[in-house]
């Protein structure tokens, strides 16, 4: 085992599969020479050649596009769409051609394509970098939408996106990038999606989180633990499947739950949780489910983002009146 | 000057608009020069041109055009009585699309098409009534069957073009010569994507023929309105690839362009842009009601540019045609369509589990759930 940060983590991954695998390709902007803007693929160029390494024009539409046509003719592409928000650019070529490409050939062509995007705020990019869009793909069946919180599972689950013969898209945490270490096997191991896992035990409260809102949940946690206040974290892992089953359980051992996410309020994936929790799991609920996100705003500029990323404070607060309720 | 009237001078004010007409879309086209062209619309070859392609391979397109036809006509009928979906005819274009398509070699090459290619999808190798079943609107016309290089019909237009330069230079990056041809028009030729693909196809040399369909119509948008360019070839350039205009009601034109873009692509040369200059005589589908935008083909100067008509008299010529031989091909085609239209109809009509299979390889367990609930509510 080794520490690494979920950069170096990403990069294992992909450094790995694509010697294991030689029918793997990279291809994105600044990917090759650059190594990318966030070093994810840093050295792939000098390893593998330029065969297999593409430095790709501006122009996202066109690389998850001819994702689809390289996977079609054989290879395993795994595109990086530099930012999540950029991908407003290419949503056609990912909702409606790759994410249902099996559907619509009645399962003669199927798209094994991998989408690295990197998302989230807190390091003041610029405008259009940062938003939360994760539910916009969740509404598009046939991709699966995974979002990693640490660099075990980036790892692992980059690793099971390479090789799942349907479109994923991997959102990795920009925040997270440098911020967040963990312990990485060597060698080998895929992380399987749909599985989401308790990464803080406690018996007040279910915090449901994913990505880099899990470490969010996590320091909101240690905050109430002073208190008084046993949160539980739930990070879910992958939207897309999505972990019913695991859900249920968890919010069913504390009777409390509250959903955190960095997408505006309305419509975003705690929505779901909500309704899904509601659905599988009203009668051990001693509280409203309560959700902690973005306001219904545009992703601010970078100088008050902080004013809108959910914040340890505002989950605290809602907690508290979520354990409060009568 | 002489007291006789002349020719002109004695037709009516139509006829001598439908003259003026005829002369718009002539002059419409690049001028003299710039554009292949090797059967003129009278059925001649034009002076110091070579007929690419033999008279029994003539005769094999002729089939596949009439076939085309023959298909638009029944489609449309179907399509009037319920028993088919929406449909949008080949007509007019037969040449364009049986042309390229002659030029193509179904063993290794592909098509990217988008939804008016019929007799080029079906003669590569897509099932004829597997097409029909689709426009019938059930799923699994939609599967082109294994080992056919044709990818699914597009309907978001332009949006296969990126596939086809990820196909194209994916097969080469593994060393295949295959050769990738992707159709669209000059309504697509407006979208985002088609700039996009045809930019990387030019930085990755992507062996891709561009086979743009230039029918003058974008359902009632006329090309006047796609662009402010008197062509779309030119746009090649800017590229950095060759780009071609062809007579797209000359089937030997057609043909000769798309092969020596097909070689080239083969040779590692690279992409080519063709332009097909041709015509949608009729409906963009048979949900559109063309008199609100377009005059009858018959007034509008095309009717006598028939991609049909002028390959029959070149073979008449040729001792190849007459009325017997019409009416035995017809006749053969007529029997095919029929059958095609028979299989169509009796195939396993669609049922509802099919709206939840070939979501995912492997289905996350809400939608198996799902599919149990709705199949199965007891």
């Amino acid at each position: 085992m080794a520490t690494m940060t979920m950069i170096e983590a990403i990069r294992s991954a992909l450094r790995e599969e694509m010697a294991r695998d030689e029918s793997v390709v990279a291809l994105g902007q600044d990917i090759g020479q650059l190594g990318g803007v966030f070093r994810a693929t840093d050295g792939l160029l000098k390893e593998f050649g330029a065969d297999r390494v593409f430095d790709m024009p501006l122009a996202e539409a066109v690389i998850a596009g001819s994702a689809l046509g390289l996977a079609v003719s054989g290879l395993v592409p795994v595109a990086e769409i530099q930012f999540l928000g950029f991908t407003h650019q290419a949503f056609h070529q990912i909702a409606p051609q790759l994410a249902r490409y099996r559907y619509r050939s009645q399962g003669r062509y199927n798209a094994q394509v991998t989408i690295r995007t990197p998302f989230g705020g807190g390091v003041r990019t610029p405008e259009l970098h940062s938003d939360a869009l994760e539910a916009q793909f969740v509404q598009s069946p046939g991709i699966k939408v995974v979002m990693p919180s640490n660099p075990y599972d980036a790892k692992g689950m980059l690793l099971e996106a390479i090789r799942d013969p349907d479109p994923v898209l991997f959102c990795e945490p920009l925040r997270g990038y440098r911020l967040v270490k963990g312990e990485v096997p060597e060698g080998d191991y895929t992380v399987p999606f749909g599985h989401s896992r308790v990464t803080r035990e406690g018996t007040d409260v279910t915090l449901v989180a994913w990505s880099a809102a899990v470490q969010l949940a996590e320091r909101a946690a240690d905050r109430l633990a002073q208190e008084g206040i046993e949160a539980q974290v739930l990070d879910l892992r992958t939207l897309v499947p999505l972990d019913v089953a695991g859900l249920v359980s968890a919010v069913e051992s504390t009777g409390r739950c509250v959903v955190v996410h960095e997408a505006p309020l309305t419509a975003g994936f705690g929505a779901e949780v909500v309704a899904t929790v509601q659905e599988e799991a009203f009668y051990s609920l001693e509280a409203p489910v309560a959700r902690v996100a973005a306001p219904d705003t545009p992703y601010p500029i970078a100088s008050i983002e902080d004013y809108y990323i959910p914040s340890v404070e505002r989950v605290v607060d809602a907690v508290r009146r979520t354990v409060d309720a009568k | 000057m002489t007291d006789q009237p002349s020719a002109d001078d004695r037709k009516t004010e139509a006829e001598l608009d439908l003259d003026r007409k005829k002369e718009e879309v002539e002059e419409s086209f690049a001028g003299p020069g710039e554009r292949l062209e090797i059967l003129a619309p009278d059925g001649t070859v034009r002076p110091g041109a070579e007929v690419p392609l033999g008279t029994e391979q003539v005769r094999d397109a002729l089939r596949w055009m009439m076939l085309s036809r023959t298909v638009d006509v029944r489609a449309i009928s179907l399509q009037r009585q319920g028993r088919m979906g929406t449909f949008s005819a080949v007509r007019g274009q037969e040449a364009s699309v049986v042309g390229s398509s002659f030029a193509l070699d179904p063993a290794r090459d592909w098509i990217v098409p988008q939804y008016r290619e019929l007799p080029g999808v079906v003669r590569h190798g897509f099932p004829l009534d597997g097409y029909l079943l689709y426009w019938m609107g059930n799923p699994a016309g939609g599967r082109v069957p294994d080992g056919v290089r044709v990818l699914p019909l597009q309907i978001a237009l332009a949006a296969q073009l990126p596939h086809a330069v990820g196909l194209g230079w994916g097969l080469r990056l593994q060393g295949s010569d295959s050769v990738v041809t992707t159709y669209f028009g000059d309504g697509a030729s407006s979208e985002g994507d088609t700039h996009e693909a045809m930019n990387l196809a030019g930085v990755t040399r992507a062996p891709v023929v561009f086979f743009l369909q230039n029918n003058g119509w974008a359902i009632s948008t006329p090309r006047t309105k796609q662009t402010a360019a008197s062509n779309f070839a030119s746009r090649a350039e800017g590229y950095g690839f060759p780009g071609v205009i062809v007579d797209g009601n000359d089937l030997f034109a057609v043909y000769e362009a798309t092969r020596q873009a097909v070689e080239r692509a083969r040779r590692g040369e690279g992409p080519t842009l063709i332009e097909s200059q041709t015509y949608r005589m009729g409906a963009h589908n048979t949900a559109d009601d063309p008199t609100r935008y377009m005059e009858p083909v018959e007034l509008s100067g095309w009717d006598e540019r028939d991609p049909i008509r002028r390959v029959t008299t070149w073979l008449s010529a040729q001792g190849a045609w007459d009325d017997d031989a019409e009416r035995e091909m017809q006749a053969g085609i007529d029997r095919q369509v029929d059958e095609a239209i028979e299989s169509a109809e009796a195939f396993t009509p669609p049922n509802p589990e099919q709206i939840y299979t070939h979501v995912y390889a492997d289905p996350p367990e809400r939608l198996r759930a799902q599919q149990r609930a709705a199949l199965d509510p007891h």
